[in-house]
C-alpha cells in the first residue's frame, strides 16, 4: 500500500456522520462520507509511526446512536468499508453504587488514542477502557474508575463527568496522561496500574474559593501534549489556559490571551512545545466568537505573547463555536484544520496566518482529525 | 407462543427479524432474541441490562411496567413491539 501523508487526508466527525477529505493541490475536498445520519463522536487515524503490525492502520468511528446506544466501529481498508467492533461496556454495578449518582453505563466514546497496540477509549461518565486486540474486546481501566476521587467528580457540559483527554507519551508508552471534564487530570507511568492526580497549579473560577485550587475537580477543556517535548502539556480550562513543562507534575497558568481566554480547543505543535494554537470565544455563558468575528490565538513563545489571527476567517455576524476536538495540526506543524458547531471547516496551510473555507455547510462537528 | 417484533430501524445496524419464542416474560422474550443475534442485545439493552432509555417495549399494546427487571409476564399468545422512544430524537 502506498504510503500517504498524514496530512492529506482528514476527517471530520458530525452530528450526522463522518466525511473524509483529501487535499487536491492546495485545496481540501470532502471524498466520502460514513454513517450518513448518524452522530459520530469521535474518530481516530493513528499516525502510522503507532500502526500496529497491520500495513493499513486501522480506523476507529465511535457512533452515538440517539436510540441505540454508543457503537464502536473499525475501518482496515481506510475508510471504505466499516465493521462493528465490540463497544466498551461497565460492568455491573454494585449495589450501593451509584457513586455522585452516576450510573455505570456508557454514554459516549469521547476520546480515542492508540499507542503500541493498545487502543484507549475514553468515556462519559469517566471510564477509561483498554482495548489489547485492536477494538475486538474491551476492559474498564478500574484502577482509575476505583478511586474514591471519583465521587467528587461532576460533569462539565454533560450531566455526567467525562474522559475528553487521552495524552500518550510518545516514547514511554506506559505513561498516559487523562483530562476530566470536570476531573482534573490524571496520570499513569505503569500503564494504567495507578493513576496520581496531575491537575495541580490549575484555578477553578467556578467553585467556592476554598475548593479553587482541588486539582480533583477542575475542569480542563482539553490537554494536548507537544509530542517532541512530551513533558510541555498545554490545556484549556474552563477559566484559562494552562501549560505544564514539568510532564504534568505541575501547571502554571498563562494570562496574556487577548480579550478572553475562555474556548474548548488546543492544539500544539508537535517539533515546538512554544507554538500552541486557541479558539477562543466569550467567556462563559454566552460562548460566541467576540464581537461576531472569528478568531484563533496563536502563541510562539511558550504563551508569553499571543497573536490574533482572522485572514479568512470570517469577521462579522459570525456565531461559530469550535468544540474541544474541533481544532487538529497536522504532524508537520504547519497545517491546521478547524471545524465549527455550526458546520463551518477551515484549513490553514501556514500555521493559522490565513485559512481557507473547506466547507460551510456540513452538520455540527465534533472533531477534526488528521490521518 | 409469543411473538416479538422489533422496529424496522434496527435493520440499518442489525438484524432483528420478527420472531416466536415460548417466553413468559419480556426479559425471556428479548433472550431469545438476542440468542439468535447477541449483537441485538446491545442496541436493546444498555451496559446494566436496563432496556435503554430511548427505547420503548410494548406488551399486548400497552408501555411494559418495568424497565429494569423486564418481568412483565407474557401469556402464551402475546405480541411484543420493541420500538425506538421519540424522545431519542
Amino acid at each position: 500500500m502506498q504510503r500517504r501523508h498524514d496530512h492529506d487526508r482528514a476527517w471530520v466527525a458530525t452530528r450526522k456522520g463522518l466525511f473524509e477529505l483529501r487535499r487536491r493541490g492546495a485545496a481540501w475536498a470532502i471524498e466520502r462520507s460514513s454513517f450518513l445520519g448518524e452522530p459520530v463522536s469521535m474518530m481516530l487515524a493513528p499516525p502510522s509511526a503507532n500502526a500496529t503490525d497491520s500495513d493499513s492502520p486501522r480506523l476507529y468511528a465511535a457512533l452515538n446512536l440517539g436510540h441505540f446506544g454508543v457503537k464502536l466501529h473499525g475501518s482496515d481498508d481506510g475508510g471504505q468499508t466499516w465493521q462493528e467492533l465490540a463497544t466498551p461496556a461497565y460492568p455491573p454495578q454494585p449495589d450501593g453504587e451509584p457513586v455522585a449518582g452516576v450510573a455505570w453505563k456508557l454514554v459516549q466514546i469521547w476520546s480515542l488514542a492508540a499507542a503500541s497496540g493498545v487502543v484507549w477509549a475514553g468515556t462519559l461518565p469517566g471510564g477509561l477502557f483498554r482495548s489489547d486486540d485492536r477494538g475486538a474486546s474491551w476492559r474498564l481501566v478500574e484502577s482509575l474508575w476505583n478511586q474514591p476521587g471519583r465521587a467528587q467528580w461532576f460533569g462539565g457540559g454533560y450531566d455526567v463527568p467525562g474522559i475528553h483527554s487521552i495524552c500518550v507519551h510518545p516514547a514511554r508508552p506506559d505513561e498516559l496522561l487523562v483530562g476530566i471534564s470536570c476531573g482534573g487530570a490524571w496520570q499513569t507511568r505503569d500503564g494504567g496500574a495507578s493513576w496520581t492526580l496531575a491537575a495541580h497549579g490549575m484555578r477553578a473560577a467556578y467553585m467556592p474559593p476554598d475548593q479553587s485550587g482541588d486539582p480533583n475537580i477542575q475542569d480542563p477543556h482539553l490537554i494536548a501534549r507537544c509530542a517532541g517535548a512530551p513533558d510541555v502539556l498545554w490545556c484549556q480550562h474552563h477559566n484559562g489556559i494552562f501549560r505544564s513543562t514539568d510532564g504534568a507534575a505541575s501547571w502554571h497558568e498563562i494570562t496574556g490571551a487577548p480579550d478572553t481566554s475562555f474556548g474548548f480547543a488546543v492544539a500544539v505543535h508537535p517539533g515546538d512545545p512554544q507554538t500552541a494554537w486557541f479558539a477562543p470565544a466569550l467567556a462563559d455563558e454566552k460562548r460566541v466568537p467576540v464581537g461576531g468575528a472569528l478568531a484563533v490565538h496563536r502563541t510562539r513563545d511558550g504563551g508569553r505573547s499571543f497573536e490574533q489571527l482572522r485572514d479568512g476567517l470570517p469577521q462579522r455576524d459570525c456565531y461559530d463555536l469550535v468544540y474541544r476536538h474541533g481544532l487538529a495540526v497536522a504532524p508537520s506543524g504547519d497545517a491546521l484544520m478547524m471545524g465549527s458547531t455550526t458546520g463551518h471547516l477551515w484549513a490553514s496551510d501556514d500555521g493559522g496566518d490565513s485559512w481557507q473555507t473547506v466547507a460551510a455547510n456540513l452538520p455540527p462537528i465534533a472533531a477534526v482529525r488528521y490521518g | 407462543m409469543a411473538r416479538i417484533v422489533f422496529t424496522q430501524q434496527l435493520r440499518r445496524f442489525t438484524a432483528a427479524p420478527e420472531l416466536q419464542a415460548p417466553a413468559a416474560t419480556l426479559r425471556a422474550a428479548l433472550d431469545a432474541a438476542f440468542a439468535a443475534n447477541p449483537r441485538l442485545r446491545g442496541y436493546v439493552l444498555d451496559d446494566q441490562g436496563h432496556l435503554r432509555a430511548n427505547v420503548v417495549a410494548f406488551v399486548d399494546g400497552r408501555r411494559c411496567r418495568d424497565r429494569v427487571q423486564l418481568d412483565d409476564a407474557l401469556r402464551p399468545d402475546s405480541e411484543v413491539y420493541v420500538m425506538q422512544a421519540l424522545s431519542g430524537g
